[in-house]
């Protein structure tokens, strides 16, 4: 298990590969549909009008995203009522939903990972390269225990967005994930989707 | 009229934290079928703890509490109006209590609602008067990543070299699975309807979903199809989570509803392994939970 700490750097990045174990200490932002799709709307393709709270909060952004990290997650939080806010329960969600916008956000922000599940597609691989940058798969569905390894919520963005969409900054420690996308153009994804698709071949001339 | 909205509170929070035994037991076998040291089988060691840690500390076994999906089948003489407000202000409480994410977004403004309700499709409950004098709520939580991965095909498909018969059936199905990759949080549970129309398709394959593991299906064709199918869809490789591995469906649940001369759907609701579904039995003053 590679112990790695958020911000993470190009050197460290380079030398992960599709396979290694890491545990990730530091803080991450979670971000997911709407995150992505009011990102790349409002500050890279600025196909809408940045509004309200916008600027002020990507200017907040811009620093923990350099070098950091974006969590695929719609949390489960309490303390809602008194804003003493708790991760109850953090699973990653499906990754390949941020595929049309994920490399470009990578490249925006200098950002070097994502956490999610399911693995990501050939833009977001290419992405990776550029970058350059990882795919970090955690267990879909292991939502208590990974809350465990998120130690402090420090605050959040967009709560307006709704709690599953909000950013949430959180400090983590030893969140485990496994890399299944590398900087160096390996995807484990890939590999799954070629071999099983040969079976299912095999399957259907039956 | 019983006030039933505690009690169904509590089947919510039992639904959400704490996995049925089949279901445990099925994930339990699995590991035992993959290498020592692959990443499929500490996917599903991950998989297991977290199991044992949700029902120890009754938080959702996964943040994404999905559709909440009630079966409601009552006596004579209840009323369903009466039991669809204890249903939703049981479910309003239970996300404020944090056993459920607030999941009912509406779809035109993008407002989450905040407290799982919305409209008056969010949750979904069916009402079904049934003889005898015992009420019984069954609850399935669906996620949002496998609900992603169901399918709907329309027989015959050329693509697949798919017939209108059980080997199309077969065809259509193993597609699906390859289709979700592990993006459904393999390894999954099959539940597919034959017949029907667009709607009811949809409807019936969950339907199946209520079915217990190891519960064989009391037709023989269609129970050694489900055989058929799980062993076919492990033979893909997907594994669990989409790493590599033996096991990437737990089981499949199978049910054919008549349909019209001019169509043939198959259609398939893939649940992910937090397969969350709780029954609740009402007779008298006592309640049971499964």
């Amino acid at each position: 298990m590679r112990e790695i700490t958020i911000p993470i750097s190009n050197e460290t990045i380079r030398s992960l590969k599709v396979g290694d174990p890491v545990a990730l200490t530091g803080v991450m932002i979670t971000g997911r549909d709407t995150v992505h799709k009011w990102l790349i709307e409002t500050f890279i393709q600025k196909t809408r009008p940045s509004q309200g709270d916008d600027q002020e909060i990507y200017e907040a952004l811009k620093p923990l995203l350099k070098g950091g990290i974006i969590y695929h997650c719609g949390p489960v939080v309490s303390g809602l009522d008194t804003k003493q806010y708790k991760f109850v329960a953090a699973g990653p969600t499906t990754s390949i939903r941020e595929e049309p916008y994920q490399a470009d956000v990578m490249k925006h922000f200098d950002l070097k990972g994502v956490i999610g599940k399911g693995g990501m597609g050939p833009k977001t691989l290419k992405g990776c390269q550029d970058v350059p940058g990882v795919y970090f798969h955690a267990i879909g569905g292991a939502a208590t225990l990974i809350a465990q390894s998120v130690t402090k919520v420090l605050g959040v963005y967009k709560l307006d967005f709704g709690v599953p969409e909000a950013m949430w900054v959180i400090k983590v420690k030893d969140f485990p994930v496994v890399v299944t996308m590398d900087a160096h153009g390996e995807s484990l994804h890939a590999v799954v989707e070629k071999q099983s698709g040969k079976v299912l071949a095999e399957l259907l001339a039956k | 009229m019983q006030d039933l909205t505690n009690e169904t509170l509590e089947l919510i929070r039992r639904t959400s934290s704490d996995l049925p035994e089949d279901v445990e037991k099925s994930l339990r076998e699995a590991v035992e079928r993959e290498e020592p040291g692959s990443a499929a089988r500490g996917a599903l060691e991950t998989i297991l703890k977290n199991v044992e840690l949700s029902r120890k500390n009754s938080t959702p076994i996964c943040q994404d509490t999905g559709t909440p999906i009630f079966y409601v089948r009552h006596p004579e003489g209840w009323s369903t109006r009466r039991l669809r407000e204890q249903i939703r202000s049981a479910l309003a409480e239970a996300t404020k209590r944090a056993y459920m994410r607030p999941n009912a977004v509406d779809v035109l403004t993008e407002k989450n609602s905040g407290d799982n309700l919305g409209g008056k499709d969010f949750p979904y409950i069916h009402f079904e008067e049934v003889e005898g004098n015992t009420l019984t709520i069954e609850l399935v939580l669906k996620g949002g990543g496998c609900e992603n991965c169901g399918a709907q095909y329309s027989l015959p498909d050329s693509r697949l070299g798919a017939g209108r018969d059980l080997t199309g059936v077969r065809k259509a199905a193993l597609d699906a699975v390859y289709k979700a990759q592990g993006q459904g949080c393999a390894p999954g549970i099959l539940g597919i309807s034959f017949g029907g129309d667009r709607g009811s398709g949809y409807l019936a394959s969950k339907e199946v979903l209520f079915r217990k593991m190891d519960e064989a299906n009391p037709d023989p064709k269609l129970a050694a199809l489900e055989k058929q199918l799980t062993e076919d869809a492990n033979q893909l490789g997907i594994g669990p989570m989409g790493f590599g591995g033996k096991t990437t469906v737990l089981g499949t649940k199978i049910t054919g509803i008549h349909r019209l001369p001019a169509c043939y759907f198959v259609t398939i609701s893939y649940m992910c392994w937090a397969y969350r579904r709780r029954k609740m039995t009402v007779r008298g003053g006592e309640v049971i939970y499964d």
